[in-house]
């Protein structure tokens, strides 16, 4: 037995059902931990060059929300890929299922970035490198998604839309390094590091485990939704027709 | 190969310059466009001088989306487009011709006329000689990206709107560095080489990759 047995929606349809329940569990949990652990087992207080006082917490949100949604677009250009390629059905599938978690955490990326840049910057919005790319990052999720849904023919929409992932991505890094750096005579100067090793070891563990929760909690909801997309397409098939009667 | 490209490329000139009024379409709207930013914003002169080149690439990004909707859509109703899937020659060079001839068409107008609408925000002469050059190496990179979008969104309902959602993100590095060009210029015009140098690499990226990645939404689009 292998494991493109399952590349087939009618053996990972069941498949995903028994999973999301494990993910579930393991995202809430680590979802609330880590909230516990970044609300009250972390300093009060950031000192050093940049003192921050209570809201720096919101880190433990934003940064894992940041994460996940540049990596939900990887994901998505990946399955798309693996979909034009080995022109895969449930590929395509994957691909259209992670795009609206991605926007999500975009979303959030950016709000819980407003409300930190208001106490830190004394603005909501700036147009930092990071916040603008982050902001395209959404509209290219916007624009997958709008695709695909403008699209009637199932197939035709999968592979256009793939297609439009891919050239997303291979633009992603040209648009961020043109914003990072507007004058190319200053590149060096302008780009900015931030440093894990050198954050807090509680904050440090508080972020790593919300960021593996928001994880986790991605591959609940891709998967909870790529069961209703398998569902709608493939409404006409046997198996589905006799999972429906073995419901009703 | 070099025939089939001009074949199409004058076929599509002599269509274009049948009707005439769609291509005068897209040169009014972008000194419409360009207008009416004064008119909303005051017309201090400092201001202007500020606002200009950001102003006259965006209606340039705007303009050059409008007609990339009509790229392909002519010759997906008559059935043409089928017919130059199904010849020997590669689609991608006959991608190449049309976006070419729709660059003639719509973006050199576009560079031509730059001038004029230089002089209404008040920039000195080296400054619009900045934008003509960055319009001219810009334009066809909007042109090329627009093709891949054009295709993708062939013969749908809504699909001027879609188009605008799906390219403008992606013609922000242009619009970056082709208005940064025309503000450094401001300056010290020695300061823009590095602008024109990336402008320069993005066309040619664009040159290399866009036809064919428009050619395979094309297969996409009408199969």
């Amino acid at each position: 037995m292998s494991i493109f047995r399952y590349a087939a929606p009618a053996s990972f349809y069941p498949l995903a059902g028994r999973l999301i329940p494990w993910f579930a569990a393991i995202a809430a949990a680590s979802i609330l931990i880590g909230l516990y652990w970044g609300f009250f087992q972390t300093p009060d207080q950031l000192g050093g060059t940049n003192p921050q006082k209570e809201y720096y917490r919101i880190i433990f949100v934003h940064v894992p929300a940041a994460w996940m949604s540049m990596w939900l677009y990887l994901v998505l250009a990946a399955w798309s890929a693996v979909g034009l390629v080995f022109n895969t059905r449930l590929s395509f599938m994957m691909a259209r299922a992670a795009a609206p978690t991605g926007a999500i955490f975009t979303f959030l990326a950016l709000w819980t970035g407003a409300f930190w840049g208001r106490p830190s910057w004394g603005t909501y919005w700036d147009w930092d490198p990071r916040l603008t790319s982050e902001l395209i990052l959404f509209f290219l999720y916007i624009g997958y998604i709008a695709l695909h849904s403008a699209i009637d023919d199932a197939r035709r929409a999968d592979r256009a839309s793939a297609l439009l992932a891919i050239v997303g991505l291979v633009m992603l890094p040209v648009i961020f390094w043109s914003i990072n750096c507007p004058d190319p005579n200053q590149c060096a100067a302008l780009h900015q590091r931030s440093d894990l090793s050198q954050m807090e070891s509680n904050i440090f563990r508080a972020m790593m485990l919300m960021t593996f929760g928001f994880w986790m909690y991605s591959f609940a909801a891709v998967f909870m939704r790529v069961r209703g997309i398998i569902l709608s397409r493939e409404a006409e098939s046997a198996w589905v027709r006799a999972l429906v009667e073995a419901k009703a | 190969m070099w025939r089939v490209f001009l074949c199409i490329l004058g076929r599509d000139i002599t269509l274009a310059m049948r009707r005439r009024t769609d291509v005068l379409t897209t040169l009014f709207f972008f000194v419409i466009v360009v207008s009416l930013f004064p008119l909303g914003i005051g017309t201090e002169k400092q201001i202007l001088r500020i606002l200009g080149p950001g102003v006259v690439w965006v209606a340039a990004l705007l303009a050059s989306m409008l007609a990339l909707e009509r790229l392909f859509a002519a010759d997906y109703e008559d059935g043409t487009l089928e017919q130059m899937l199904m010849t020997p020659q590669p689609l991608a060079l006959l991608v190449l011709a049309k976006v070419t001839a729709h660059w003639l068409l719509t973006g050199l107008p576009l560079v031509a006329i730059a001038p004029l609408v230089g002089m209404q925000y008040h920039l000195d002469d080296v400054a619009v000689g900045t934008m003509v050059l960055a319009l001219m190496v810009g334009t066809p990179i909007l042109s090329l990206l627009g093709a891949i979008g054009a295709a993708l969104t062939l013969g749908l309902r809504g699909g001027g709107i879609l188009l605008s959602l799906l390219i403008l993100p992606l013609y922000i590095p242009v619009l970056v560095y082709g208005a940064g060009a025309v503000t450094v210029s401001a300056v010290d015009f020695a300061d823009t080489q590095p602008y024109f140098s990336l402008l320069g690499a993005f066309l040619l990226l664009a040159l290399i990759f866009s036809p064919l990645a428009a050619a395979a939404a094309l297969r996409i689009s009408i199969e």
